[in-house]
């Protein structure tokens, strides 16, 4: 056995898909949190801006491979018997939250402050204000990063691997311990993992581009 | 919740855990100069007036942006044996660690060059300094400026990337502490601790990172 057959390309593909499942889990609940956590942060109670800010050094002074050691086994500690994969999609909705609400602090914090002030003129409340006014011009300003911080998620999730989960990068050690080609197997999950990657982040780049044109 | 915390296997290899350090920055800074290295030579290159090379470079630089590093050190790892360069995993790790920074650091030393005002060289030129006087003082110093920092936490990310070189067992924090886990069972305690002296390294770093901006690139300009 020492050819690269078509059932273990099947088996890199079906890596492939928790590896998409595992991103988009990871970005759509940590985009709630991070939303959450962004409209703390720029709330101006000091407790929530000083927790928050805790929270997001926590997870971007710390390597991605320990956070998702930690809650893998933080998790069983407290009780929680969880599937692997759960606990591993757990521990990539923390990391997104954080990342996520600290760019979208940001993006809400570049909106000049005389829209705030002109809306608490008008007596528009702080709900309409954020949902009308304020989140979407913001949301238009941290496109590019959010999208560049997709990619970065998407390249995380290779760590799964190293917890014993089944994504791409896991699926690639099986199959190059099958048939002993290691550098053409991982060429090909590089492959799988740049045909994901790389449109974002073109996608990410040109509308920067064009932000930055229309902000001239 | 019946679990009872045990951090003795901690306390007994914190002397372990603080080797790893050193070799988690060892790693950081060796990984460091190659990458400086190859971003330096990168842009260079990037700039050139031969097409195919200029498209090299931005191939490399998407490839190795667009895939994970656990591929890339996997890569690494099992190419250098196949072209008969037999290393130890550190010094791979090294080698993989200074080809992911490099890419970066191409990116980013691009904008700061791009950043340079035409204008300022020539009237350089027209002041009567010296070709040596203007690279330095009106091309190299306010290039840096204007890019460091973005290569200060560039740095960072490299510096907590260096814990996924424990997947081929380079000599690191995570691979200490992998190996006390498994000695002792006691994974969360172990992770847990782990985790903050990652914290404290890369604090560390942040500030001193700050502190050289702060001394070389502040305003006014000696």
């Amino acid at each position: 056995m020492d050819a690269f057959t078509l059932s273990q390309f099947l088996f890199l593909l079906k890596g492939l898909q928790w590896t998409v499942a595992l991103s988009l889990i990871g970005l759509s609940l940590g985009a709630v949190a991070g939303l959450l956590i962004a409209l703390a942060r720029t709330s101006g109670f000091k407790t929530f801006k000083r927790i928050t800010g805790g929270y997001i050094m926590l997870f971007q002074g710390t390597p991605l491979l320990m956070q998702l050691f930690v809650t893998y086994y933080g998790l069983a500690l407290i009780g929680l018997k969880l599937d692997p994969w759960a606990s591993v999609a757990i521990g990539f909705t923390l990391h997104a939250s954080a990342f996520l609400g600290e760019i979208w602090r940001g993006s809400i914090e570049a909106i000049p402050r005389g829209q705030t002030e002109a809306a608490n003129a008008l007596g528009v409340n702080y709900l309409t204000r954020m949902r009308k006014i304020i989140l979407p011009q913001a949301l238009r300003i941290s496109l590019p990063a959010t999208i560049g911080f997709l990619v970065q998620l998407i390249k995380g999730t290779s760590l799964a691997a190293i917890v014993g989960f089944n994504e791409l990068a896991r699926s690639g050690s099986i199959v190059s311990n099958q048939n002993f080609k290691p550098l053409l197997v991982y060429a090909v999950v590089a492959i799988l993992y740049f045909s994901m990657c790389w449109p974002l982040s073109l996608y990410g780049s040109r509308l920067e581009r064009r932000l930055a044109t229309g902000a001239r | 919740m019946d679990y009872k915390f045990d951090f003795n296997p901690v306390i007994n290899g914190f002397p372990d855990l603080l080797m790893g350090c050193a070799g988690t920055l060892g790693l950081a800074f060796a990984g460091l100069l190659l990458s400086s290295v190859i971003g330096a030579v990168g842009v260079a290159l990037r700039g050139s007036h031969i097409a195919p090379v200029r498209w090299t470079v931005i191939a490399f630089v998407e490839l190795i942006r667009n895939t994970p590093f656990l591929v890339q050190i996997y890569f690494v790892f099992f190419a250098l044996p196949l072209v008969g360069i037999r290393l130890d995993p550190t010094p791979t790790a090294i080698i993989a660690l200074g080809v992911n920074g490099g890419a970066y650091a191409i990116e980013i030393l691009r904008g700061g060059v791009q950043a340079i005002d035409k204008g300022q060289i020539e009237a350089g030129h027209a002041l009567g300094l010296s070709k040596l006087q203007v690279f330095r003082l009106i091309v190299f110093k306010p290039a840096l400026r204007a890019v460091f920092p973005s290569l200060a936490s560039q740095f960072i990310l490299l510096t907590l990337t260096t814990s996924i070189a424990s997947a081929i067992s380079a000599y690191e924090l995570t691979s200490v502490a992998q190996r006390i886990e498994s000695d002792s069972f006691r994974s969360f305690e172990v992770y847990g601790t782990v985790t903050f002296l990652y914290l404290a390294i890369s604090t560390a770093l942040l500030m001193g990172m700050s502190a050289i901006a702060q001394r070389m690139f502040s305003y006014p300009v000696k």
